[in-house]
């Protein structure tokens, strides 16, 4: 298990640096330096402000110094807005974004986990239609259209709940962790009931069905473990997924997180900030993939067993 | 559309009728995929024919009416500068079937063709092609179609390229394992004895025998595809005014919606219907092509 974990934490290494590399030369490529937006500024200005950015030292030298700082946890001032760095922003952000996909999450897991082990208790009847069909939805309505949606039927019809914003006012985050979970419940939905089914069909089973135990017992017990496997694969990517979500939900309601950060930073060229976040956003969806690995082994008894065989 | 009917016309030539006539007899039963293909053969004579049958010219405006909610003269309704909803969402069908056909065309081609070298190869090529894979299947992507799009500007031909390339991944895996499975088979070995070329075997007789899986993830790709256009063009990264995409109108839509709800509500519908065909529409030639294949 030791060996697997650092393997897997080996191979996040080149992951990390092309994504790193690729962003810093990309961000730098680009037409319409960050200051060029603003009036017209004294060329002396100019010139401290790219000291200060290190903007006036060659290429290579601007990349390796900025490894550098990685390196020590730095990601630099913001070009944007001045004297405040942008490991504050990103941390100003984070808790944001990470409880509103904590509760994507929740909503996901848990919608998505009922919907498809109803269905495959009930293989091809009514209870395996209708949740299935309703995942199909939850799949083909994209969270930019979800959301406007619930806002229009809750919040402007309805008014039961508001319409924007994050923690102002009770229950304003029940829409937005709705709008970005749906998607998800349903993938989980397809999955868990593949899942559900194969092992609802196995030798274990029938033997625990044998022993007399209550057939909840079976299930919830001896079915889950084995039926939420591919559930649990899933939830990496599907985290990765929560995040860059994340943009277009924290623009609906006007969320101060960071996927909303990210989106004025791109639109502001705010350079430092796109580099930043997005290195972040990598090491994050690295680290989530990691973890739903080793997850994964954890919980399935055939891989952790051929781990130890040394595969 | 001209690119899968071509798929179809050279599978048939190389494979005989048989396995198709059969997986359109599997289809055929399936009702929710027929309904998928009807829909979506509908749109695409829409989407060819609009400029002739759209019933308003695209940038008629009518200030006057201003928004006006569905009547008999607009059956969806006008925008704010009385422009007929209808036909703006028929034109923005051409953008958007177009993004989807055309990227998932370039992530088809791309996937294919790595996809193949990598089986066909194996050994040590396989090891590094599908660990570049691998380490690009682990990059954010979304964030880097953002990038992309805010630092070259928003350029139509761009968005094509970033989706196809971010669409290319899964398709090379699928094709990759197919090929792997089929190169051990003795029809291989008879052609590698025959003396054919490399390039032959892959063209004639490795290719054309993943088409099954190609199909199914193309049907699969296309609409995950348009997903992402709407996604773009819905933060204003995507395709720009005066063209008109689904993303676009939605997002329009988004803009007035509490006064004007039928100016969201058709765009979305017509999305929606249209990603909800496309699933089906897979799943079923999932199920026709590749029976053992098992639904998720």
């Amino acid at each position: 298990m030791g060996r697997f974990i650092l393997s897997r934490l080996l191979q996040a290494i080149p992951v990390l640096l092309v994504v790193i590399t690729a962003t810093f030369f990309l961000v730098r490529a680009a037409p319409g330096g960050p200051f060029s937006a603003e009036k017209i500024v004294p060329p002396e200005v100019v010139k401290a402000l790219e000291a200060r950015y290190k903007l006036d030292q060659p290429m290579w030298q601007q990349y390796f110094s900025y490894l550098n700082d990685l390196a020590h946890g730095e990601f630099g001032p913001s070009f944007r807005y001045p004297g405040r760095s942008v490991n504050e922003l990103i941390l100003g952000g984070l808790p944001t974004t990470a409880e509103l996909a904590f509760y994507a999450m929740l909503v996901a897991i848990f919608i998505g986990a009922c919907a498809g082990v109803m269905a495959a208790l009930k293989p091809n009847t009514p209870q395996d239609y209708i949740p299935m069909s309703a995942a199909m939805l939850g799949i083909c309505m994209p969270s930019f259209l979800m959301g406007p949606l619930l806002v229009l039927i809750f919040g402007v019809w309805l008014e039961w709940l508001p319409v924007s914003g994050w923690g102002d006012l009770p229950g304003d985050k029940i829409l937005p962790a709705i709008t970005l979970g749906t998607g998800y419940a349903a993938y989980i939905a397809r999955l868990s009931r593949g899942g559900m089914l194969e092992v609802m069909s196995q030798d274990y089973i029938r033997t625990a069905r044998a022993k007399g135990l209550p057939e909840w017992v079976v299930v919830l017990k001896h079915g889950l473990r084995g039926g939420l496997i591919p559930v649990v694969a899933f939830l990496g990517p599907a985290f990765a997924g929560l995040l860059s979500g994340s943009f277009v939900v924290e623009t609906i309601f006007q969320i101060p997180g960071l996927g909303r950060f990210y989106v004025q930073a791109a639109f502001n060229r705010d350079y430092t900030m796109i580099l930043g976040t997005t290195v972040f956003f990598a090491a994050l969806i690295v680290l989530f993939n990691l973890l739903s690995d080793i997850i994964a082994v954890w919980i399935n008894p055939k891989l952790r067993h051929q781990l130890r065989e040394g595969r | 559309m001209t690119e899968s009917i071509a798929i179809t016309d050279l599978a048939d030539a190389e494979q005989g009728t048989s396995l198709w006539k059969d997986a359109w007899v599997r289809l055929r039963k399936n009702q929710l995929a027929l309904f998928g293909l009807g829909v979506m053969l509908f749109l695409c004579v829409i989407a060819l024919l609009t400029p002739w049958i759209a019933p308003y010219g695209y940038e008629t405006q009518n200030l006057q009416l201003g928004a006006a909610p569905p009547s008999w003269e607009h059956w969806l309704g006008t925008d704010i500068f009385g422009r007929d909803m209808l036909t703006r969402i028929m034109y923005g069908s051409r953008v958007s079937l177009a993004v989807g056909f055309i990227a998932t065309g370039v992530a088809l081609l791309i996937g294919v063709l790595y996809g193949t070298v990598a089986g066909y190869a194996g050994g040590r090529v396989d090891a590094v092609m599908m660990r570049l894979v691998d380490i690009l299947y682990a990059l954010p992507f979304m964030i880097f179609i953002v990038l992309l799009m805010v630092v070259f500007g928003r350029n139509i031909l761009l968005l094509f390229l970033a989706i196809g390339a971010v669409e290319w991944l899964t398709m090379a895996r699928i094709v990759r394992g197919q090929v792997q499975s089929l190169r051990r088979q003795e029809f291989i070995e008879a052609a590698i004895s025959l003396g054919l070329s490399r390039w032959t075997i892959i063209r004639r007789h490795l290719i054309p025998n993943t088409l099954g899986p190609v199909i199914v993830y193309t049907t699969l790709t296309i609409p995950s595809v348009m997903l992402l256009e709407a996604f773009l063009s819905f933060l204003g990264l995507g395709i720009q005014p005066p063209q008109s995409s689904w993303g676009l109108l939605i997002s329009y839509g988004v803009e007035t919606m509490e006064e004007y709800p039928w100016l969201l509500i058709f765009p979305g519908l017509t999305l929606s219907i249209t990603l909800f065909a496309l699933n089906f529409l897979g799943d079923g030639l999932r199920d026709a092509l590749d029976p053992r294949a098992s639904k998720d």
